[in-house]
Parts: structure tokens; C-alpha cells; sequence
């Protein structure tokens, strides 16, 4: 069998070269190479045809030269420096390389995180119809190196008193803001709430300065309206906070609340001390600080005494836009640490996913800015925000989502157990995605 | 990278110490090139001097990054992609933001088509001193047929210098357009197991960068990769297919985790830029809030975790606007503070008379009341107290925004009130509130409450500003 390349062949593979302006050149007669050989060309054939022809490239070269074309600077523009001419010829491959793919699960993430389990059902002593176990991971989220063993969860928020907030998540609560048992049984009933959390703001010597008793009537009643889990808030006044919640600790006992939260800059032995006496789990509430929340876990620990299966970290929420990064990042190398050995940090994480409403891009009507481009109706901007903020914490390794706007926790779960592996696929095409009607 | 630290780069160079690259030392020097903030040809006795030529050659090899860069278009908006390191941001940072091309169908009248590419280039907003941005075109071939395809085509090409991403599985519909958009370097889209030997050709002949195909079959996906390396066709684009929902989904983000990790571990043939396809979310809802909304889940699960590239369908804001942001989220540089330096910042040309805002030294806060006051042309004084650079909400909360810090920022900076301000107040941000009493008397002032939002400033100004009573 024998191959033939003609001139012309040969001008095409020099096509790189911009040889097509040496036209003006003539070559007498077609030269032709008479390649023998088995079917096919094989590498090393290629390898003594791109031979050949660098060879007639350098002679056709020269000739133009001796014309006066300024054949150098013209490979010089063509590419950017000399070429190397066996590339130029190049040949084209009959057959796929066939190759094998392969990567390694990673050896290093060989620490699980804690499990907790918030809620108690009447066999342990509570009153919940359902439990949360929220952690147990061996590997990043959605991570092909080990399965995840529990999803992400929601829980959504209810406060004490009617309180300013987006106009997009207000219209959803209207009807409830004056009673927050009713608010509970709204988010649980409409809106597929896996948890609620109650925060008892009106206790802020601030606002109401609600006195802690009666705050703790508050969360008896939220209690009653629901049978999930529950995590109790307190307004986030260091000062009265731990009062607050040893009260409601108290009122809850059996039902294994989280308690939200302790922190360095209050009396978190107090807060602490009320988890430990009747049986809830702490919220450990840190701000975008690793070494920080390592700090009060250990002290949560060997200080006050809680159990390693009752602790849950908020490394803090920034909003997209509003320091999401370093809330990412901070999250995702306290779970690194974690599965890689670090068991100060081998906890699962609570996002307060809420602070997406604080972001102007997500409440406010238009841009402030003249220069920017419309933003479009805040009604499809709001719930949006608040689905990216947390989604994006999701794959850093947060298991829990505080949230509010109904739409937002659909879609999060949606997303989440997708990931996760839980929903079925909709039968889709997408072979033929360029040609598709949308 | 080959290279792990400054002094194994440092064995290549001069060692002379003449600073010529703007660093004291060549360790310096050498510590700069694994942060990737210079290059190896900084270093101007390596380039000019022949005796280095080698030791140049051999270490711009082991700097060079471990996922291919790949240039799509020509001119300024050429846009760059690949060339990542790590896996993790915080370990280094991501290099090259992840392009976002958005659709066009050459079955489109000319007026849809020339308003959607217009929206698309237009398009932006601002952020921390710059605009955010979109940055291709896509232009899908939905007649199949070459002469109407080109035609869009070169319609795109007039109205905008935006890179264009040319979609069809059809060799001679590609050839056809490359006719006429090649010098524009434009992503081809697709090699597929089918048509690869023809799209290969056109890669080479016309010298365009070119996307491969291979939905869910990694094996095919680099087998392909390596023939077209093979070839000396090394501008690649890897598209595992991007299945909108369920389990197929969560293969996907397998596949993107997998291409990722043997790209940065070494596998040569695999670490090429990765190409998602959110637009396949049109594919599996029908109404359009739905599906742009999933499109932008999608858009952002694939920005956070390694596609290079990505194919949208709405140019809705609301679906435009987070996703820009989280590009911007994943891709800020982690290295760069988180602060500014506390102390009063004068903006414009304030006088006694003009308003004093307190905010916090966390740059994003900083940078947003800074913008929104400067850009309304409001002429005030900024106090950025030290916080820890945390935010103005979090830092009442957790005790860094104080009466007294408030005190100190003003008495560090020997900014007394009442001998430079005819008004003797101080404008508390909205999320702040509860710390008015404390200031009044710690500072002896009058406090105002201002808005939540400090984009409300300029117009709360008018109706609060000058306060009534001095």
C-alpha cells in the first residue's frame, strides 16, 4: 500500500504558516512522495512525513527568501516565535486513543463528623413526632469519596413579636405575625418547615424587655402548636440572653431543643449549663473566626462539661454579595479540619441563612445606583438571594438552614437532596440541548 | 504547579539580588512566583540574558498552572479560563473567573437578536469600585442549516466584540461560520464521539479553541482529550453534560468533582477547563420563573465547584444579578484583607456643616457606604470604627461596635465634634440603633438614627439633614 501527498496536500498542512501568500511562487511540475507502508499512518510515519515536509517547508522557505519575500517575519507574525516545524504536519488520527479514567478518593478525610439528633419522640421522653440527626459526614458534601448519611434540613423562623422585614417575606406572614403558636403551625404546615426556630427577641431590654418567665410561655406554646424539633433563640442581647434561655430550657426539658446560642462575648457557662441540665443541644456561635470557634467548642467541652453529641457550630452567615466568601471559605476549612482530624471542629454547622434579606439586592425596590442596569421586580430577586447564600454554604458543609421565605426553602431542598441523591431525574434530552425550544 | 515553594524557585534564578523585578530579593521574587502574583519573565535578567534562556524555559514549565488556560475571542474582551491550582479557594485562590455566555438562536428574528446581545453586553452593576459583568455570547444552531446559521452569525459579530461560544454538532454548519467568525477566535461547540475527526480538522485548520462532548462517559470524554492533545489541538474544553435534575444531576457534580481532582493531581490529558450547561434546566421546566431560577442554581452549584464556562438562556435580573455575585464570591481573592484602616475619611469636600456617618472597617461595609455616598455626590465625613472588620449588624451583636470604639476611632484621629462641626452630631447606622444612648453620652453629642441601608443615605439626608437643632 502506498500513500500519496501531493504539493497541494502539502500547501494545506502549511496552511498554519500563512504560506498561502507565498501564491506568487511557482513550482514546476507536482511533486509527489511515495510513502510505502502497512494501512494507516502509524507514528512513526507521521513522524517521517511531518520530516518531509518541515524539509520542503524550509526549501520553499529559502526560494522565497532568495525572491526577497520576507519570509521570517512573516512566521514571526504568524505565530508569535519560530515554529518548530514538525508540528506543523501534524497528521490527523484515524482512531480514538481509547483512555481509561481514573481518580483517587481522598485518604486524608478520615475523621466523620459528630451526629446530633435534635428532638425527642415520647420514647425519649419528648414530645416531637419526628427527630433531626443532622452531621455524620466522611467527606465533603455530595462527595463521591463516602456517602453523606443524613440531608440538609430546614428550620424556619418565628419570632415573639410582629417584626420589620422584607416586603416579600412579610406578605407570607401577615395573617400570623400576631401569634407566634399560629406562625409555628404556618411554616410546619405550609411551608414544609423541618424545624422551627422561636426567637424571643422581645426580651431585648431594648425593645420589650419581656421578662424571661414569660418568654418561656412563649416557647410552651410553640410546643404545643407543632410536633417537630425546635431551636430557641434569644434576642442576642448578651446581658440577658442567658436568663432567657435557662428559662425556656427549663419549659422544654425532654424535648432536646437547640439552644441558640452560646458565644464568647456572653456567659456561655450559663447557656451551656441550662443545655447540659435538661438534655438540649447548644448552638456554638462564632463570627467567620475558625480559630475562634475551635476557642469556644473547647471551651463548650472541657469547661462546661457538653457532651461532644450536643454541639452545633454557627461560623456565621454573610450574605451573597455581603462577605458570602469568607463565610464560604471560613466554613469550608472548618469542615476540611474536621474530616481531616481536628475534633474541635468536628461538628455540624447551622447556617442563619435569613441575613440574605439584609442584602439591599434582595428587599430593596431599585438600585440606588444610577449606573446600574435594572434589577428587575424584588419579588423574584428576594427569595433568589437567600436560595444562593444558601446553597453556596451547603457545599462548604452546612447541614442546617435557618430561613424564611417559603419559595427559598423549596427550592434550597430541592437543590440540597438533589445533591444529596434523594429525587428522582425528570427525563431529560440533553443530546440535543443546542437544538432545543426554550 | 510543580514547584511547592519559594526556594525551590528560587534554585532558578540569577541569585543576584538586583531588583530589577520591583523586589528587594530574589526570594522575594521567588515567593511571588508560587503566590502567582509574578510571573517568571518578571525577571528581566532571565529574558535577556542567554545563559538563563534554559532555567527560564525549565521553570516557566514547573510554574505553569496545573488546569490549561484557554483564551476564548480576541481584543479586550477576550476573555481567559483555566489555570486553577487548587481545589480548595483558601488554599491559593481561583484564577479566571468563570466566563458566563448566554444564548442566542440563529432561528431568532433580527430584532430579538440584536436585543438580547445588546442586554447582554450592557448589562452591570456595580460593585465594591467596579462593574460586574457578562462576558460571551452563544450562538446555538436551531435551523441546521450552515447559510442561516452563519447569517446569525454575523449579525452577533456586528453588534458586539463579546467571544462567541458557535453551537452546532454539525461539521459543515461550523465550517460555514468559521468562514466568516474565525479571526474572531470563537469557542467551537461541539466534538461529540461522532463528529470529532471533522471538528478536530476544522480546530486545526481554522486554529479555534473547541469543546468536547461526551455526556456522563468519562472515559469517552478523555479519550477524547487525548486525541485531540495528541493532534497538537490543545486549546480544550471539557463538557461532561450537564443533566438538569435528580440523580442524573447529582452525576454531574460527581463528574465536575472528578475532572477537577485528576486535572490538579496530575492526570495532563483531564485538567482542561470545564464547560457547564445550566441552560438545560428550559429543558425540564416549562414556565419561566421556574426554570430561570433553577438555571441559576445550577449556574451557581457549578460556578462554586469547578466549571470554567457556562451556557445561560435568561437574561432576566433576577437570574443575572446572583449570579454575577457568586462568580464574584468565588473568585475574589482570599488573600486580600478584609479591612481598611479605621480613622475619618474625608469624602468629596466636606465642610463644618456636613453630615458625620459611622460605619465599620469591614471593606465590604466600607466600600458600600462609600459608593453610595460618593456616587449621590454627598460631601461628609466616614468614621470607619475597627470592628475586627466585621460588619455593622454582627459587630452590635458581638460587642466590636461600641460606644467607646466610636469614641476612640474620633479621639485617635484628634477629630473633636464640637471644634469641627457646626452641628455636634453623628449619624449612627439603622442596625446600630440601640447603641444611641451610650454615644450621646459618651461622646457628648447629638446621635441621629440613619437607615438600615446606607443606599438610603442621600435621600434620608434631605428631609434629616441639616439636624434642627444645634
Amino acid at each position: 500500500m502506498s500513500n500519496k501527498i501531493k504539493l497541494a496536500d502539502i500547501n494545506k498542512l502549511f496552511k498554519d504558516l500563512d504560506v498561502e501568500s507565498l501564491e506568487g511562487v511557482t513550482i514546476e511540475g507536482d511533486i509527489e512522495l511515495n510513502i510505502s507502508g502497512g494501512g494507516g499512518l502509524n507514528p512513526a510515519l507521521a513522524y517521517a512525513l511531518g520530516h518531509e515536509a518541515a524539509q520542503i517547508s524550509l526549501h520553499i522557505a529559502n526560494i522565497s527568501r532568495m525572491l526577497g519575500y520576507p519570509v521570517d517575519q512573516l512566521f514571526a507574525e504568524g505565530l508569535g516565535l519560530v515554529p518548530s516545524p514538525a508540528t506543523v504536519a501534524e497528521p490527523a488520527i484515524q482512531n480514538l486513543i481509547e483512555s481509561k479514567f481514573e481518580v483517587a478518593k481522598i485518604a486524608e478525610w478520615n475523621t466523620p463528623i459528630e451526629e446530633i439528633t435534635l428532638g425527642a419522640t415520647s420514647a425519649d421522653g419528648g414530645s416531637r413526632k419526628s427527630t433531626v440527626t443532622l452531621g455524620g459526614e466522611k467527606a465533603m458534601p455530595y462527595y463521591f469519596d463516602a456517602e453523606m448519611p443524613h440531608r440538609n434540613y430546614v428550620t424556619m423562623d418565628v419570632f415573639d413579636i410582629p417584626i420589620s422585614m422584607a416586603k416579600t417575606v412579610k406578605s407570607n406572614y401577615e395573617d400570623v405575625m400576631e401569634d407566634p403558636a399560629e406562625w409555628a403551625k404556618k411554616v410546619v404546615k405550609d411551608f414544609n418547615a423541618d424545624m422551627v426556630t422561636i426567637h424571643l427577641i422581645s426580651t431585648d431590654p431594648l425593645i420589650n424587655d419581656t421578662p424571661a418567665r414569660e418568654a418561656a410561655k412563649v416557647v410552651e406554646d410553640v410546643l404545643q402548636a407543632v410536633d417537630v424539633p425546635i431551636v430557641i433563640g434569644g434576642s442576642g442581647n448578651p446581658q440577658k440572653d442567658p436568663e432567657v434561655l435557662e428559662r425556656a430550657a427549663e419549659v422544654a426539658e425532654g424535648e432536646r431543643a437547640l439552644l441558640a446560642s452560646a458565644s464568647l462575648n456572653l456567659d456561655y457557662e450559663r447557656v451551656a449549663k441550662a443545655a447540659t441540665d435538661h438534655g438540649h443541644a447548644v448552638l456554638s456561635w462564632t463570627q467567620l473566626e475558625i480559630n475562634a470557634q475551635k476557642e469556644l467548642n473547647r471551651k463548650l467541652m472541657k469547661q462546661c462539661n457538653v457532651p461532644r453529641d450536643s454541639i452545633v457550630m454557627d461560623p456565621t452567615t454573610a450574605a451573597l454579595g455581603y462577605g458570602l466568601d469568607y463565610a464560604y471559605s471560613n466554613m469550608e476549612r472548618i469542615r476540611l479540619s474536621a474530616l481531616m482530624g481536628d475534633t474541635e471542629l468536628n461538628f455540624p454547622m447551622s447556617s442563619g441563612t435569613t441575613n440574605a434579606w439584609g442584602a439591599r439586592e434582595s428587599w430593596m425596590k431599585e438600585s440606588p445606583l444610577k449606573e446600574d442596569s435594572d434589577w428587575g421586580p424584588r419579588e423574584y430577586r428576594g427569595p433568589i438571594w437567600e436560595i444562593v447564600t444558601g446553597l453556596t454554604l451547603s457545599l462548604a458543609g452546612n447541614d442546617l438552614f435557618m430561613m424564611m421565605h417559603p419559595t427559598s426553602v423549596q427550592v434550597l431542598k430541592e437543590i440540597t437532596q438533589t445533591l444529596f441523591g434523594s429525587i428522582e431525574s425528570r427525563p431529560t434530552d440533553i443530546n440535543s440541548w443546542v437544538t432545543a425550544e426554550v | 504547579m510543580k514547584v511547592n515553594s519559594p526556594l525551590e524557585a528560587y534554585k532558578f534564578l540569577p541569585g543576584t539580588n538586583c531588583g530589577r523585578c520591583g523586589e528587594d530579593t530574589c526570594m522575594a521574587f521567588a515567593s511571588h512566583l508560587i503566590d502567582r502574583s509574578h510571573k517568571a519573565t518578571d525577571c528581566l535578567p532571565m529574558v535577556e540574558e542567554d545563559k538563563f534562556a534554559n532555567k527560564l524555559k525549565e521553570l516557566e514549565a514547573l510554574l505553569a498552572p496545573e488546569i490549561r488556560e484557554v483564551v476564548i475571542g480576541v481584543g479586550e474582551k477576550a476573555v481567559k479560563i483555566g489555570g486553577d491550582d487548587v481545589l480548595f479557594r483558601h488554599k491559593l485562590t481561583f484564577f479566571n473567573k468563570t466566563a458566563y455566555a448566554y444564548d442566542v438562536t440563529d432561528t431568532m428574528d433580527e430584532k430579538e437578536l440584536l436585543e438580547r446581545v445588546n442586554t447582554i453586553q450592557n448589562f452591570k452593576k456595580f460593585y465594591v469600585g467596579d462593574f460586574l459583568t457578562l462576558d460571551m455570547i452563544a450562538v446555538r444552531c436551531v435551523s441546521g442549516n450552515p447559510e442561516t446559521f452563519t447569517a446569525a452569525v454575523k449579525k452577533v459579530m456586528q453588534a458586539t466584540d463579546l467571544p462567541m461560544v458557535l453551537c452546532s454538532f454539525d461539521p459543515a454548519v461550523l465550517k460555514a461560520s468559521l468562514e466568516v467568525a474565525a479571526e474572531k477566535k470563537p469557542l467551537l461547540y461541539a466534538a461529540t464521539k461522532d463528529n470529532w475527526q471533522e471538528v478536530a480538522k476544522l480546530a486545526k485548520d481554522y486554529e479555534v479553541p473547541v469543546t468536547l462532548f461526551a455526556p456522563n462517559d468519562l472515559d469517552m470524554l478523555k479519550s477524547l482529550a487525548k486525541t485531540f492533545s495528541e493532534m497538537s489541538i490543545n486549546n480544550l474544553v471539557l463538557d461532561p453534560g450537564t443533566f438538569p435534575t435528580g440523580r442524573d444531576l447529582k452525576t454531574t457534580f460527581e463528574n465536575f468533582l472528578k475532572i477537577r481532582r485528576a486535572g490538579i493531581e496530575g492526570d495532563r490529558d483531564i485538567a482542561c477547563p470545564i464547560m457547564a450547561v445550566p441552560l438545560t434546566a428550559w429543558m425540564a421546566y416549562d414556565d419561566e420563573i421556574s426554570a430561570s431560577y433553577w438555571e441559576t442554581v445550577l449556574a451557581s452549584v457549578f460556578t462554586v465547584k469547578y466549571g470554567d464556562i457556562m451556557i445561560m438562556h435568561s437574561i432576566q435580573p433576577h437570574a443575572l444579578l446572583p449570579q454575577l455575585h457568586i462568580r464574584d464570591t468565588i473568585y475574589t481573592d482570599p488573600r486580600k484583607p478584609v479591612t481598611v484602616d479605621p480613622g475619618i475619611m474625608e469624602i468629596g469636600s466636606p465642610t463644618a456643616d456636613s453630615p458625620v456617618i459611622i460605619t465599620t472597617n469591614f471593606a465590604l461595609t466600607y466600600y458600600t457606604v462609600e459608593s453610595d455616598v460618593s456616587s449621590n455626590k454627598v460631601d461628609c465625613y466616614i468614621v470607619v470604627v475597627d470592628t475586627d472588620g466585621i460588619g455593622v449588624e454582627a459587630a452590635v451583636a458581638g460587642g466590636q461596635l461600641t460606644a467607646a470604639k466610636i469614641k476612640k476611632t474620633l479621639d485617635d484621629a484628634g477629630f473633636d465634634l464640637k471644634e469641627k462641626t457646626t452641628f455636634n452630631t453623628v449619624i449612627l447606622p439603622g442596625l446600630a440603633a440601640r447603641l444611641q444612648g451610650d454615644v450621646e453620652d459618651q461622646l457628648g453629642s447629638k446621635v441621629l438614627i440613619g437607615p438600615t441601608d446606607s443606599g438610603r443615605i442621600p435621600g434620608w439626608l434631605e428631609t434629616n439633614w441639616p439636624p434642627e437643632n444645634k
